[in-house]
């Protein structure tokens, strides 16, 4: 594998140079040098190059009888029971990727008494639910999901196969990934098949969300992914949609975990959740201290949404860390998201720039924060939260 | 105990900027850092040697000049660095970065703790760690946000949920990801400086390792990056100045058929 | 401009810088506010060395030297000079014992300042400012003890220090020539404090009263012999200015920052108000000045580190043209920020607020002026050139 530059095709337009993230091009004599310690053959200058003058040669690995795999799968994520949002909504993204690649779409889920819940996914766009229902399974551990994922998917062989980016999936589908040997793209914000090659074109940020790439993973199969939860729209429910319940047995030696579960904590109630909620009301440095944040949280309330902070109220212990959004804290995409005193540091940004509404609210007409938002009230949060909270109860009536 | 600490040279992301004009990234002054959630691993390492006595060995897998970051790590109380860096490495995803790291560590021998960040602030993917773990055999737990204790080689370890956190018990050795909660990282001393600066970093290659050739580098790595492209800037926003009372009934108007 | 600064000078500097980003400015309005003392900043700075590094190598500092003290005081005062005074006060009242402490009083103390206990220096007393003469604290010895009564005020870190570098008159017959300098520790029966008195800046700081009703001490805590106490005073003060220089430097750059900041994103008549020749004057006089001021600083440094005799004069001149210029580039900053400049919601006024001190302590610029003219006029009459 390496990378070279045609002389005779480079022209000098310097393209790629401002392409490469990682300034491992320059020019000497009017043509593009490369340095090899700082490339790492992330292909930017090769789609960059208009004269086809960048080549990148790799000697590919490929799985074996690749064309066997067929169909997409979804994993079935239950937490206490419960499937988990994101399942239904990769279960609407799946269906209709099948439906493209004319294949069955089947979703596996994994735990302790859930077969009760394998309907539910069949009227909501699943053709085969695969269900493992052991004690040892009741709640996440690495481990035995892991070899259960890893033993059915060398047995059905899916070409495709898509997991909610939660805490539990981001953990689970590394090691199966590993264990199968096939490529795996994180947090994915985008998915498509090219029909053709029957590839799964997976999009995602990257470099704290100021690019956007497209990775495809062309020689190996399952095509893995994990999915970005308030990405996609929930399937809908079809009461009169058919579809088989496969019950799996594994043997007993694959369940043994090295690790134990000892308790679980729930500390944040759902209405916290900033993960989950709709609508985000977010304070910042602006709020002056904790107490004020009750201000937030009365406005939430009338809104059904969750209270979230930036990263300089969290470091004042203003808020639990919990509630953080942005870089060091969670990545969140709600539907509305009102940011209060907060300046919009970058690090703010990346965290809350994909939401569908944003409202910023600064007494700074200059914050950084007015450069995302779709409508900005530059004023005092201390006048405009309250206005709005009282304003919001009476045109919705509550 | 001994400990090894995994961390990735990134750009700061934080100071990459779009150029309006040719939509592409401006880098220039763009400086190069230790990952962000990385820092949080290394003051762990560290606090842990500190509790129960042991090495900390800081390994890095990427160009020459990653060095910096094993220095950086140095200064804060890591007693050894290890550069993981050959040609032969370029363009490796997350499968062959964890394959890689995972046969490094294997060289350094009878780790009991292996602590990664939770994810690269570059890439986000938070694979690197589970793949070391899978490529180690050992068990991982990821999204950490405290060491309850250490005992008879078993780790009581809190991990974050969404919905809280989860308390599980692992047997060591194990790789543990972690989040920003589980400390504060120390700012480096001046006699941490001064040592970093002279410690002897040790430079591993591909033929140093145990290592199968077609599994490095863009060989090894399933994942292709197809395109790379900017998002589209958001559309600018509507400003409301001048009397909040106004500005709160418009924006009421405009708002409340999306609240459902 | 480049002060061509050795490798551990800049890295001094680097790791002050960071300490005032991640530890000092996220909290300086808020201690501003409660005049909180910052223990914890205390903590990071120690835990970081740099408590150690006025102190010599054997009594586990860094061996630095006074230039040392100033990058590290420059730095902090740029995030918050109240809580910068913390560690410079340290520097301050320990200065005495680097001076003329003995090998025991050293070995006794040193350590611990090193690792971060902090220290004050105890000269200013309700009658006896500007005129030290006229110092009314005693020291009586008896046997094995001096019997120390009176009060110091104004005193920095008072209350918060551990260790106290204390003036006081063993024959008030002699005169200036009178006093002594004592060690006095915190908790020592007779040694009380009186209330924290509220400032107009460098809030963070805490300033009291040191009293002394019959505080016994042993007679091993005298610095040097009885009598010299004004010459330690005076050679601390030489060591000292230039640390007041460093911090009105400090204090002036961040609120240069501030104002170019601002300059750049305020919006006036379509443009940014950074493009108007107005503002740009005032950034560059503002600028200029500063560098200045700090090479002067750093030379007046430099010199005492190279142990040139006398730098009373360099001293007097790094303090007085410093505090001065800090005192006009902070007015400027605030005028920049216009109406915002004059709102606690942004850094500007308390950076005015916290320059005025540097002029009025270690010496008013009155008294930083008698001083140098003295010098001059001493050094015309006996002929040196």
């Amino acid at each position: 594998m390496s990378i070279q530059i045609n002389n005779d095709k480079c022209t000098g337009c310097t393209i790629c140079l401002k392409v490469c993230p990682f300034s491992a091009l320059s020019m000497s004599n009017k043509k593009a040098v490369i340095d090899l310690d700082k490339c790492t053959l992330c292909g930017a200058c090769q789609d960059s190059c208009n004269f086809k003058a960048i080549e990148i040669k790799r000697e590919a690995s490929r799985t074996p009888n690749l064309e066997a795999y067929k169909g997409v799968w979804v994993f079935g994520e239950q937490k206490r029971g419960a499937v988990q949002p994101v399942v239904y909504e990769l279960l609407g993204k799946g269906r209709e990727l099948a439906d493209k690649l004319g294949v069955e779409l089947s979703c596996v889920i994994l735990g302790h008494n859930v077969k009760g819940k394998c309907q539910e996914l069949i009227f909501r766009g699943a053709d085969n639910v695969y269900v493992v229902d052991a004690p040892e399974l009741e709640h996440f551990l690495d481990e035995p999901y892991t070899n259960v994922l890893v033993n059915l998917i060398r047995k059905y062989r899916p070409e495709i196969f898509l997991c909610g980016a939660t805490v539990i999936g981001r953990s689970l589908i590394s090691r199966v990934a590993v264990k199968i040997h096939t490529g795996l793209t994180a947090d994915c914000t985008g998915l498509d098949v090219d029909t053709k090659e029957r590839f799964l074109l997976q999009t995602r940020p990257a470099f704290g969300g100021n690019i956007m790439a497209t990775i495809l993973s062309k020689n190996h199969r399952p095509q893995m992914s994990t999915v970005r939860h308030k990405v996609f729209k929930e399937a809908v429910v079809n009461p009169n949609r058919k579809g088989k319940i496969i019950e799996e047995v594994i043997p007993k030696v694959l369940l043994k975990s090295r690790t134990k579960l000892l308790d679980v904590v729930e500390e944040i109630t759902s209405t916290a959740n900033i993960a989950e909620a709709d609508i985000i009301v977010s304070g910042g440095r602006g709020m002056k201290g904790p107490e004020n944040f009750a201000l937030l949280e009365e406005l939430a309330k009338v809104l059904g949404g969750a209270v979230g902070s930036s990263r300089a109220a969290v470091d004042s212990g203003w808020m639990p860390y919990s509630h953080q959004v942005g870089q060091t804290g969670k990545t969140v995409c709600p539907k509305i998201y009102i940011a209060c005193g907060i300046s919009g540091q970058i690090q703010h940004l990346v965290g809350m720039q994909s939401s569908d509404i944003i409202i910023a609210i600064n007494q700074d007409p200059s914050a950084p924060i007015f450069t995302v938002a779709t409508y900005g009230i530059v004023g005092d949060l201390f006048q405009v939260v309250p206005l709005l909270t009282r304003k919001f109860k009476e045109a919705l009536n509550r | 105990m001994n400990i090894v600490v995994c961390i990735k040279q990134v750009p700061d992301t934080t100071q990459v900027r779009i150029d309006p004009v040719t939509n592409t990234l401006i880098r220039e002054g763009v400086q190069s850092i230790i990952n962000p959630f990385d820092v949080y691993a290394i003051e762990e390492g560290v606090r842990l040697k500190e509790r129960f006595g042991g090495k900390v060995t800081v390994i890095t897998m990427g160009p020459p000049q990653a060095e910096a970051v094993l220095r950086e790590s140095i200064s804060m109380g890591c007693d050894e660095g290890v550069l993981v860096s050959d040609r032969a490495f370029a363009g490796s995803d997350t499968l062959a970065t964890g394959y890689t790291l995972a046969r490094a560590i294997n060289k350094i021998k009878d780790v009991d703790m292996i602590i990664c960040g939770k994810q690269a602030s570059d890439g986000d993917t938070a694979q690197v760690g589970p793949g070391i773990a899978t490529q180690l055999d050992i068990p991982q737990v990821t999204y950490v946000k405290k060491i309850e204790e250490i005992a008879n080689g078993k780790a009581k370890i809190e991990r974050m949920t969404e919905e809280g956190f989860e308390i599980v018990e692992t047997s060591m050795p194990c790789l543990i990801t972690v989040v920003k909660e589980i400390n504060e990282p120390r700012i480096p001393s001046l006699k941490g400086r001064m040592a970093a600066k002279k410690a002897v970093i040790l430079a591993w290659k591909a033929i140093d390792l145990d290592i199968e050739e077609n599994r490095l580098g863009l060989t090894g790595s399933p994942t292709w990056v197809s395109k790379i492209f900017t998002p589209p800037p958001r559309p600018k926003g509507q400003m409301f100045e001048g009397d909040p009372e106004e500005s709160a009934t418009n924006l009421v108007d405009l708002l409340k058929n999306h609240i459902g | 401009m480049d002060y061509l600064l050795s490798e551990q000078q800049i890295m001094i500097r680097d790791l002050c810088r960071q300490i005032t980003e991640e530890k000092i400015k996220p909290v300086a309005a808020e201690l501003d506010k409660t005049e909180e003392f910052p223990h914890s900043v205390v903590k990071v700075m120690a835990d970081a060395d740099l408590f150690g590094l006025f102190i010599d190598e054997q009594y586990g500092g860094m061996g630095g030297g006074i230039l040392d003290l100033c990058i590290a005081t420059e730095e902090f005062s740029r995030g918050c000079a109240g809580i910068a005074l913390a560690y410079a006060g340290t520097a301050l009242g320990v200065d005495p014992i680097l001076i003329a402490g003995n090998d025991e009083q050293k070995a006794k103390y040193l350590p611990r300042v090193a690792k971060g206990t902090l220290c004050a220096f105890g000269i200013t007393e309700p009658g006896a400012g500007s005129d030290a003469g006229g110092t009314q604290t005693t020291a009586k010895k008896e046997g094995d003890h001096y019997i120390l009564n009176g009060t110091k005020c104004f005193i920095t870190n008072g209350g918060e220090a551990d260790i106290y570098t204390v003036v006081a008159m063993t024959d008030k017959s002699r005169g200036a020539r009178g006093a002594s300098m004592f060690i006095v520790e915190k908790g020592t029966p007779g040694f009380t404090f009186g209330k924290k008195e509220e400032k107009l800046g460098i809030r963070a700081s805490a300033t009291r009263e040191l009293i002394f009703q019959d505080c016994k001490i042993p007679k091993e805590n005298l610095l040097g012999k009885e009598g010299q106490g004004f010459i330690i005073a005076m050679r601390t003060f030489d060591m000292s200015r230039p640390g007041i220089g460093a911090q009105a430097v400090g204090i002036a750059q961040g609120s240069l920052d501030a104002a170019l900041e601002y300059a750049k994103q305020r919006v006036q008549f379509g443009k940014p108000i950074s493009s108007f020749q107005g503002i740009q004057f005032m950034l560059a006089d503002m600028a200029t000045q500063i560098e200045a001021a700090r090479a002067l600083v750093y030379a007046a440094a430099r010199q005492i580190d190279a142990g040139v005799k006398d730098v009373t004069r360099s001293s007097a001149m790094a303090k007085l043209f410093a505090s001065d210029m800090a005192m006009r580039v902070t007015v400027d900053a605030v005028q920049i920020f216009g109406g915002y400049g004059y709102i606690k919601e942004y850094p500007a006024e308390k950076y005015m607020r916290d320059a005025k001190i540097t002029q009025i302590y270690e010496g008013t610029n009155q008294i930083q002026r008698n001083i140098i003219a003295r010098d001059l006029i001493r050094e015309r009459s006996s002929g040196v050139v």
